[in-house]
């Protein structure tokens, strides 16, 4: 991927207002790979007794995480829209850590990209949540 | 030999919403997303007041797709929940007044959830109902279908699979 495609990527990815408004924020980015992390924030509490983050707000970082990784791919020239996501949720995370989402595309054609996606907390060997996904090619 | 009179239609209707509330209200996530519940009777429905910061295009503008898969796993799992409390509310087993003082039972666990994309979502309000299509003693299964003008033409669907409370830990 070109550097200025990975800037173009990340500046459309930094602008949407939802993940701007979880406080998302690329780590890695580039050859159909994405990396975002979201802080913890109580606004995204899901259960009060425990404080561990809704299942809802993990949902959202995978999907713009896989979005990311499908608009950083070489061969996908420009938008994509997610067809379908599953989230498999392994644990709770941990109250108080962040989140970091990791996307790949393992596969593409000219019109449908396949992306797997894994989130973890600071325990990186016990993953939270994995998920996989079909996105669209477009713009070709 | 008389029937129990039936209980006064404000005394039903504030238990209900009261438990309701207690339900919803106590999620920061949920307040956080806007999203609320119209009920009718034990149906729910859930509402996602549009708003700037829900917005995953800009460009189109359409709908954030983890807002999607969030607003309708959010209706699937307080319609989950709602189902499960409702006989022990209504019969006094479960003390209205301890749910609202935030002493909810334990609620069910996602297990996954798989979401389908079938338009984008407009800049508007969305509307969301779950089916239980399977309630089981450690497992259920939940559909969930939202839409936004027309109620036959839905923008996302999504099916989850739930980890039931177990009873004997109810006390933690």
């Amino acid at each position: 991927m070109t550097a200025d495609k990975a800037r173009i990527a990340r500046q459309f990815i930094e602008t949407i207002p939802h993940s701007k408004a979880l406080g998302m924020e690329i780590t890695a980015l580039g050859d159909g790979m994405a990396e975002i992390t979201m802080p913890y924030d109580e606004r995204f509490i899901g259960d009060p007794k425990s404080g561990v983050i809704h299942g809802g707000a993990v949902s959202a970082l995978m999907d713009t995480c896989g979005g990311a990784a499908v608009m950083s791919h070489p061969d996908a020239p420009a938008g994509t829209a997610t067809i379908d996501l599953r989230i498999d949720y392994m644990r709770a995370a941990t109250p108080g850590q962040s989140i970091t989402a990791r996307a790949e595309v393992y596969h593409i054609t000219r019109s449908v990209a396949f992306v797997r996606a894994t989130a973890c907390d600071d325990d990186t060997d016990r993953p939270v949540a994995t998920a996989t996904g079909a996105f669209t090619v477009e713009g070709r | 030999m008389s029937r129990k009179a039936p209980e006064p239609v404000q005394v039903v209707k504030q238990r209900r919403d009261a438990a309701l509330n207690a339900l919803v209200g106590g999620v920061p996530y949920i307040n956080f997303m806007g999203i609320s519940f119209d009920r009718r009777g034990d149906e729910l429905t859930g509402v996602l007041s549009f708003d700037e910061k829900l917005i995953g295009n800009p460009i189109l503008p359409a709908i954030h797709g983890g807002v999607t898969a969030a607003f309708l796993e959010v209706t699937a799992v307080i319609s989950l929940s709602w189902a499960y409390i409702w006989e022990d509310f209504e019969s006094g087993a479960l003390d209205v007044e301890a749910l609202a003082a935030g002493n909810l039972p334990r609620l069910p666990k996602t297990i996954d959830f798989t979401v389908d994309y079938l338009r984008s979502g407009l800049p508007r309000d969305a509307y969301a109902r779950a089916t239980i299509t399977r309630a089981g003693r450690r497992y259920a299964s939940v559909q969930a279908t939202a839409w936004q003008d027309n109620k036959d033409r839905p923008f996302a669907q999504a099916t989850a699979h739930f980890l039931m409370p177990r009873p004997d830990l109810s006390n933690d």
